[in-house]
């Protein structure tokens, strides 16, 4: 899908900020600071994955650094970088 | 005079007889802005020392430098009741051999007295001592500038340690009255530049939250109080001096007024918020183990009715004679509670160590009515949770914990819960706030702890309650 | 009813555990142009993902005249918003606009007549079409006054006193109360001044409210007690409730209470103060059952 640089969300406790990039490699390059890594990387790696796969993105650099944010709030922000990313609203 | 007790630091290490493999100890009433440990331990490292044991009262973020000395073999073995910032870090990950050893205040006093804990040199800091020794907390002239108010945890090192230096900022005339620290417990004083930071050893006025969690919290905390049953005149009470603690003291305060109550005593870290209700003639006495900031450092210099108490006078389970056990009703808080009511007030949920056991088990063990307060959620971290990361409090002496998705009271309490149901606060299973939690933000994985013990903790009586593994990177 | 503003996931998250009676999420003053699309995504997965509780759950969209309104509708109608507030409403026709968008999103997931609106009325034009703005839907369930835009509209400035909301107010509870539908007051934003907002919570239940709007949960606290009826009332009203249900199960259409016949406003005087007893936390719902 055709990419640009895009990121959304915020450093405020209880948030996530998410930065998408295109890139050449094949697949999803997930770069995750969180200060909940040990106990919820995993998950928080599964949402931003399956987000961006129910968009129709495989391929791209994303950065993500949270600050303890629900899982919601992770599919809301990842959504909203992809979106600003392609220009492709979920929206009608 | 005739007194030699006045010399450089070398010269009093020298005098103390210290040699390697010694026990020295210190204590945390100059909190965040300490620079006796720093000054003391990089002497005892330039002199050559290896091997010591450093007892604590607390240690914090300021002694971040000890991490060079525990690699250079200079302290060997900790024991204190806290460890925050780089220097618990570094110890979460394995950085020493001996695992440090924690206690309670009252565990440390108890461990002193009875011997258990045995200190060969107490590097004690005052804010005021005069040239025989008698040291104070409270300034005694106008160049005193490291205010601390009760010397409550270094009291039982100068009365136990074999050798007590004391290390002050402020050198004045005999006699230094009324005294903490006796002149005849002390064989040296130091005279340095700076015992403390004083912007870092307390704030000044009294901050209320405006945070609304924490005032949400200390509303409900205050009306458990009220409704509990031992909310009548003559009650005693003991608070912590986190933000929903503090708030509650004023809710507290607003219903004694209106009901016409009035406390006896109240006991521990002593507050600002304290202060007032006192001077207020809702609180007839201050017993204060630790002045938390300048106006009850104040308090304490001037007040007859503000007294300082030891660790031990403070919150031994061995001596029936301490506050504790008069004690009605103490608010605490906590990292973490287990659907068993233990509380762990030292490891973080990502299993670094990030604070103090304090008084926490000496409280919650002998008060009539020990509250926890705490939310349910800090971001994502659950602080209602299966079980603890580290039993620090055990469950039995646990009677309410206070949430911001209700109220829950321990199961030996009946009687407790029965008062708060009639009340109409919202009394929920400990079990349900835990899967609360989990229903919000999952089920986390477990934290990656190595097979090195790198802590132990002990309990207020003397006894092994729990390790603490290392966290592999 | 607490305004959280819509691109503030921290405060998203546990903004009912302060007990308000409704939560406003708000896409539309407190979020920057640049955020709209985010806060819309925020406030669609919030409402979809976090257990609220009984708590009614409001969003306020912005105006359907600029880009993002119809977007607002969609995305929150889509995740099962109890209440779209319409800002801005100043005639009968922007809400019947607003009810064909709604009924678009509605036919699309199957569930017609779901959603409900407040219109908040913060102009002259909008207080003189009150009544119309009121009755302009069946889903309509309030009308809210939104006292910033109204006063700088009317070429003045709010006082502590209120003097200039005077009339808007008392048209839109007459409005409201013609139409059977709910009313709300405008927000009071110095937090720090708790007495004025006392005073303005008490002027307002006196002209007839049903309640106020809040910026902050501190406030919640005043609204309660303002509006909280006092033990004497509630004991009465519960009388009266105990008389209904004896004259029910005798199968009587007479109610008496000690002796007394019980004319039908007074009854549902009673209703109202049980109601808002149990809302201002006094009485346990289980307890009037």
């Amino acid at each position: 899908m055709e990419m640009k640089n895009a990121s959304a969300g915020t450093l405020e406790s209880g948030d996530i900020m998410i930065q998408i990039a295109p890139t050449d490699k094949e697949g999803l390059q997930i770069d995750l600071t969180s200060s909940v890594a040990d106990q919820f990387g995993k998950q928080i790696r599964k949402v931003i994955t399956e987000t961006l796969e129910g968009l129709g993105i495989d391929k791209a650099d994303v950065k993500a650094v949270d600050k303890g944010a629900l899982d919601c709030t992770i599919r809301a922000r990842v959504t909203a970088a992809a979106v600003r990313a392609t220009g492709k609203d979920v929206w009608k | 005079m005739r007194n030699t007790k006045v010399v450089s630091l070398e010269e009093a290490i020298r005098r103390s007889g210290l040699k390697d493999g010694m026990t020295i100890s210190f204590h945390h009433h100059f909190r965040g802005g300490d620079k006796v440990v720093n000054l003391v331990v990089a002497k005892l490292a330039e002199m050559g020392f290896k091997n010591l044991h450093l007892a604590a009262s607390s240690l914090s973020d300021v002694h971040a430098p000890l991490i060079e000395h525990i690699r250079n073999g200079v302290i060997t073995k900790i024991s204190t009741s806290g460890l925050r910032g780089e220097l618990a870090n570094e110890i979460s990950h394995g950085l020493m051999e001996e695992p440090v050893v924690f206690r309670s205040h009252g565990g440390r006093g108890s461990a002193i007295a009875s011997g258990e804990l045995h200190i060969d040199v107490a590097f004690l800091g005052a804010s005021s001592c005069d040239e025989l020794g008698n040291a104070s907390g409270c300034p005694r002239s106008e160049n005193a500038k490291s205010i601390c108010g009760s010397l409550g945890y270094a009291l039982p090192d100068a009365r136990y340690a074999d050798h007590v230096v004391i290390l002050t900022d402020d050198l004045v005339a005999y006699p230094n009255v009324p005294k903490s620290i006796s002149a005849c417990d002390v064989e040296s004083v130091v005279v340095v530049d700076s015992v403390g930071d004083s912007s870092k050893i307390s704030s000044g006025a009294i901050r209320d939250s405006k945070n609304p969690r924490d005032i949400l919290l200390a509303q409900q905390a205050a009306k458990v109080i009220i409704n509990s049953g031992y909310f009548k005149d003559g009650f005693s009470i003991q608070t912590g001096t986190g933000g929903a603690s503090l708030a509650a003291v004023k809710f507290i305060r607003e219903s004694m007024i209106e009901k016409g109550i009035k406390a006896s005593f109240a006991l521990g870290g002593i507050t600002a918020h304290m202060v007032k209700l006192h001077e207020e003639g809702l609180i007839g006495r201050l017993i204060d183990v630790q002045s938390f900031d300048k106006v009850a450092a104040e308090s304490i210099a001037h007040d007859q009715l503000h007294q300082e108490v030891s660790s031990v006078e403070y919150a031994s389970a061995e001596h029936e004679g301490s506050a504790v056990h008069a004690l009605d009703i103490v608010i605490l808080s906590a990292l973490e509670v287990d659907v068993n009511f233990n509380v762990n007030v030292l490891v973080g949920s990502d299993g670094i160590i990030r604070g103090a056991i304090g008084g926490h088990p000496d409280t919650a063990e002998d008060s009539a009515l020990s509250i926890i307060v705490c939310p349910l959620l800090r971001g994502r971290i659950p602080c209602v949770v299966p079980k603890v990361t580290t039993l620090i409090t055990p469950g039995k002496g646990v009677d309410v914990v206070v949430t911001e998705y209700g109220i829950a009271v321990n199961p030996l309490r009946p009687e407790i819960a029965g008062r708060l149901k009639a009340a109409g606060l919202k009394v929920v299973d400990i079990h349900d706030l835990a899967a609360k939690a989990t229903s919000i933000i999952g089920e986390p994985d477990a934290l990656p702890f190595g097979d090195k013990v790198v802590g132990i903790v002990m309990d207020r009586h003397g006894k092994v309650l729990d390790q603490i593994r290392n966290i592999v990177k | 009813m607490m305004f959280v503003p819509g691109n503030n996931p921290g405060m998203m998250a546990d903004a009912h555990i302060y007990g308000p009676d409704s939560i406003m999420l708000d896409l539309e003053d407190s979020v920057t142009m640049a955020e709209k699309d985010a806060a819309r995504l925020l406030v669609h997965n919030a409402l979809k993902s976090i257990d609220y509780g009984d708590t009614e759950m409001v969003v306020r969209i912005n105006p359907l005249n600029t880009p993002y309104g119809k977007k607002d509708v969609e995305a929150v109608v889509k995740a099962g918003v109890d209440v779209i507030r319409m800002p801005k409403t100043e005639t009968a026709d922007e809400v019947r606009e607003l009810e064909a968008e709604i009924i678009k999103v509605e036919e699309e997931l199957g569930c017609v007549g779901r959603t409900q609106i407040m219109a908040a009325i913060e102009s002259a034009l909008g207080v003189v079409n009150a009544y119309a703005i009121a009755t302009a839907s069946k889903r309509m369930m309030g009308i809210a006054l939104g006292a910033e835009d109204y006063s700088a509209n009317l070429k003045t400035q709010r006082t502590p006193g209120g003097a200039e909301l005077l009339l808007a107010r008392e048209t839109i509870v007459v409005a409201a109360r013609a139409a059977g539908i709910s009313c709300f007051d405008t927000v009071y934003s110095n937090l720090d001044d708790m007495e004025t907002f006392r005073k303005e919570v008490e002027l307002i239940k006196t002209l007839g409210f049903d309640g106020k709007s809040i910026i902050n949960p501190r406030q919640i606290e005043v609204v309660n007690s303002v509006f909280a009826p006092t033990q004497k009332d509630i004991d009465k009203a519960l009388k009266i409730i105990a008389a209904i249900k004896e004259a029910q199960a005798k199968g009587s259409g007479v109610i008496a209470v000690n002796g007394k016949m019980v004319d039908r406003p007074v009854v549902i005087r009673a209703e109202r103060t049980i109601a808002l007893a149990i809302a201002s936390g006094i009485l346990n719902k289980e307890d009037v059952l």
